[in-house]
């Protein structure tokens, strides 16, 4: 499956990260394994040391398993001065994991992230592409209440 | 052509996508024909419309009104005051008092112009406003060098932050004999407080590619990057079909015009780093590394992408080229002061009345950006302080209100224009606190190559936290400033030169805050 998602695209290594962010989209559990790296690295002639470099630099890739929803929740200056700390105490709560974990169900990874900018409507976060601004505990209620629901 | 009575412009963006707007338009339409209205009023979808309410926001021409967070539920009553009986429904509009009107907003602008306004996804509606005319003028018209001057004279300098002369750099690259040039777009936005360059994209995409052909002309590249960040999903949509509908229309391609000229421009999604935002960082991440900034020099102008002639702007910056060319830089230097020509898209936010975004001449004050286009402070609010720039800003007080800002002015005070994100601070916020998330934020995203931001950043993380809890003493907080002047002298790039700003602004400017912490 990894060979597949290679072969959309030439073997240079400006490609790289683009394969990467098609394999960690297509993944169910969001992440780029060890083997996902060994196959890109055959691909590309690329060593894998690089790829490792190259995923883990970047905030946007996993090197870990994750849920199958993936809450990135800004904790930038605008937002923070717009409460998202609260947010985040409530999202630690409600879904009792912390930054970086994902719940028991496998249903939600909490993340932390740099600006998305979407600053008009702070506090935001997204959740997968969809993103969620204007945030309060109730809300964060509804929005996660609902992904469950749709799940 | 149908002639209408009255258009409602329905801003498309992320918020509004996540309101449900396509849903909302559907129903809109319905409830218009219902009212046997759809021949009188025109329905657009549109980018950002210049003000950030909530939910679904629309505005209503030519009668100007503004309305915020409408359901579809409001529909029925919205479409029977408004447009049956011509009353504005009060509930619903933006600022009922009516003291707040974003229309003089569109007084001064070029960046901006189109936004909210026409159809961003219609190529059509970009050329019924005159647009590729200056594309067509660059490649018929004029020469490579004679472009070059034209930016020069203009005075046009680059809006992601360092504020240098794009005629400048432009004029490295265009005399170079090489076998491949680059034109490179950040449109890696990160700079919190910061998205300026997202409406840019999502309201006017046809404009900043107009930019990047005239760019591309000047100095000679064939293939342009559009290196935007992953978050961005409409701009990446959205540009994409502009490019599509470029080459459909024989705008990009080979022998363009029959011309002889060839280009093509392309998209690259970025993955998340803010380092990317320094042009060498992002040349090594389009390339597929790690983003680390390179050594300068040689410039990327000289020795860029894949080592070849490179020119990297940000998309504000193209995004003012075509105006210049179609109209001459005589007329672009009519906007903003001598130093710093032009306009510049601010985004303001925190406690004011109308968080938004407005294009004004360089130079306007602090005072009116944030009295008159974004309507005070927000009500029983005081100003305190205003972050200018991001988090490689400024912490400007009440005093320094008066300030202008553009990048010369504000450079007498030590300050920085930066991206011109304006964040502001109502009386009852903690400048600590702020620092803190500040300083939190640059732990995070230095990139890891100089020891002198990466321990540097660390290590003011630990100072802060530790004086927020009340844990510091005075001499840790004198501490903070010599470690981040150390690491302006001493780090490789912008970014651990950075810190610097934010400290120094606020210990100038609040010591007495931080002093009474260290008491406790």
């Amino acid at each position: 499956m990894y060979k597949e998602i290679c072969n959309k695209y030439a073997p240079t290594k400006d490609n790289l990260i683009y394969i990467l962010h098609d394999i960690q989209d297509t993944h169910p559990q969001h992440y780029i394994s060890e083997e996902a790296v060994e196959v890109v690295s055959e691909y590309l002639k690329v060593p894998a040391n690089h790829i490792f470099g190259v995923l883990t630099f970047y905030s946007m890739y996993s090197t870990k398993p994750r849920g199958t929803n993936i809450i990135r929740l800004c904790e930038s200056p605008p937002c923070y001065i717009k409460g998202s700390d609260n947010i985040l105490r409530k999202l630690k709560t409600m879904l009792s994991v912390n930054v970086g974990e994902t719940t028991k169900d496998g249903a939600f990874t909490l993340e932390l992230a740099a600006c998305l900018g979407v600053c008009g409507n702070a506090p935001v976060m997204m959740v997968n592409d969809d993103v969620y601004g204007d945030l309060t505990e109730e809300k964060i209620e509804e929005i996660i209440g609902k992904i469950r629901g749709g799940n | 052509m149908k002639y209408f009575r009255s258009h409602i412009l329905i801003g498309i963006n992320e918020t509004s996508l996540n309101s449900g707007v396509n849903a909302f338009i559907q129903a809109l339409r319905q409830e218009l024909a219902k009212n046997d209205l759809q021949e009188e009023i025109n329905v657009l979808e549109t980018g950002p419309l210049g003000f950030f309410g909530k939910g679904i926001c629309l505005t209503v021409y030519p009668e100007n009104t503004n309305y915020e967070n409408v359901k579809i539920d409001d529909l029925p009553e919205l479409v029977s005051d408004h447009f049956l009986k011509g009353r504005p429904l009060k509930r619903l509009m933006l600022d009922a008092s009516g003291k707040f009107d974003p229309k003089f907003n569109y007084e001064h602008r070029i960046v901006l112009r189109n936004s909210g306004i026409i159809d961003p996804e219609s190529i059509e509606e970009y050329l019924g406003t005159g647009g590729y005319e200056a594309w067509e003028k660059a490649l018929l018209q004029m020469q490579p060098m004679e472009i070059v001057e034209e930016v020069k004279a203009s005075g046009l300098r680059g809006r992601g932050g360092a504020g240098f002369p794009a005629g400048l750099k432009w004029s490295f690259t265009a005399p170079l004999e090489a076998e491949q040039k680059y034109v490179v777009v950040n449109a890696d936005e990160g700079e919190p407080g910061t998205f300026k360059d997202r409406l840019i994209m999502e309201g006017d995409p046809h404009q900043l590619l107009e930019g990047i052909m005239i760019c591309a002309r000047a100095i000679g590249a064939t293939k342009a990057w559009i290196y935007i960040r992953g978050e961005y999903k409409l701009c990446i949509n959205r540009l994409n079909l502009a490019i599509k509908q470029c080459h459909e229309f024989g705008i990009l391609g080979t022998n363009i015009f029959d011309s002889g000229f060839d280009l093509d421009i392309e998209i690259k999604v970025g993955a998340g780093a803010y380092v990317c935002g320094e042009e060498t960082a992002l040349i090594e991440s389009l390339e597929g590394n790690r983003g680390n900034p390179r050594w300068k020099p040689p410039f990327p102008g000289i020795k860029g992408l894949w080592q070849c002639p490179t020119v990297v702007n940000n998309v504000e910056t193209l995004a003012n080229v075509p105006y210049i060319i179609k109209n001459g830089s005589g007329e672009f230097k009519k906007y903003g002061t001598p130093e710093c020509t032009g306009t510049k898209v601010f985004t303001i936010l925190g406690d004011v009345a109308h968080p938004g975004l407005c294009e004004i001449d360089m130079g306007t004050t602090l005072r009116t950006i944030i009295n008159e286009y974004a309507g005070g402070m927000k009500k029983g609010f005081k100003f305190k302080a205003a972050l200018v720039g991001g988090a490689a800003g400024v912490i400007l007080p009440d005093k320094m209100l008066d300030v202008k800002m553009d990048f010369a002015s504000l450079n007498q005070y030590a300050a920085v224009l930066g991206s011109g994100a304006i964040l502001v601070m109502n009386e009852h916020q903690s400048i600590v606190d702020m620092l803190w998330s500040i300083l939190r934020f640059f732990r995070h995203e230095s990139c890891g190559k100089c020891s002198p931001c990466r321990i540097g950043t660390q290590h003011l993380y630990a100072l802060i936290s530790k004086i927020r809890k009340g844990e510091g003493t005075i001499e840790e907080v004198e501490l903070m400033l010599t470690t981040a002047e150390t690491m302006q002298q001493t780090s490789f790039c912008a970014l651990g030169q950075s810190p610097i700003m934010a400290i120094r602004s606020a210990l100038e400017n609040f010591k007495d805050e931080f002093i009474e912490i260290t008491k406790k």
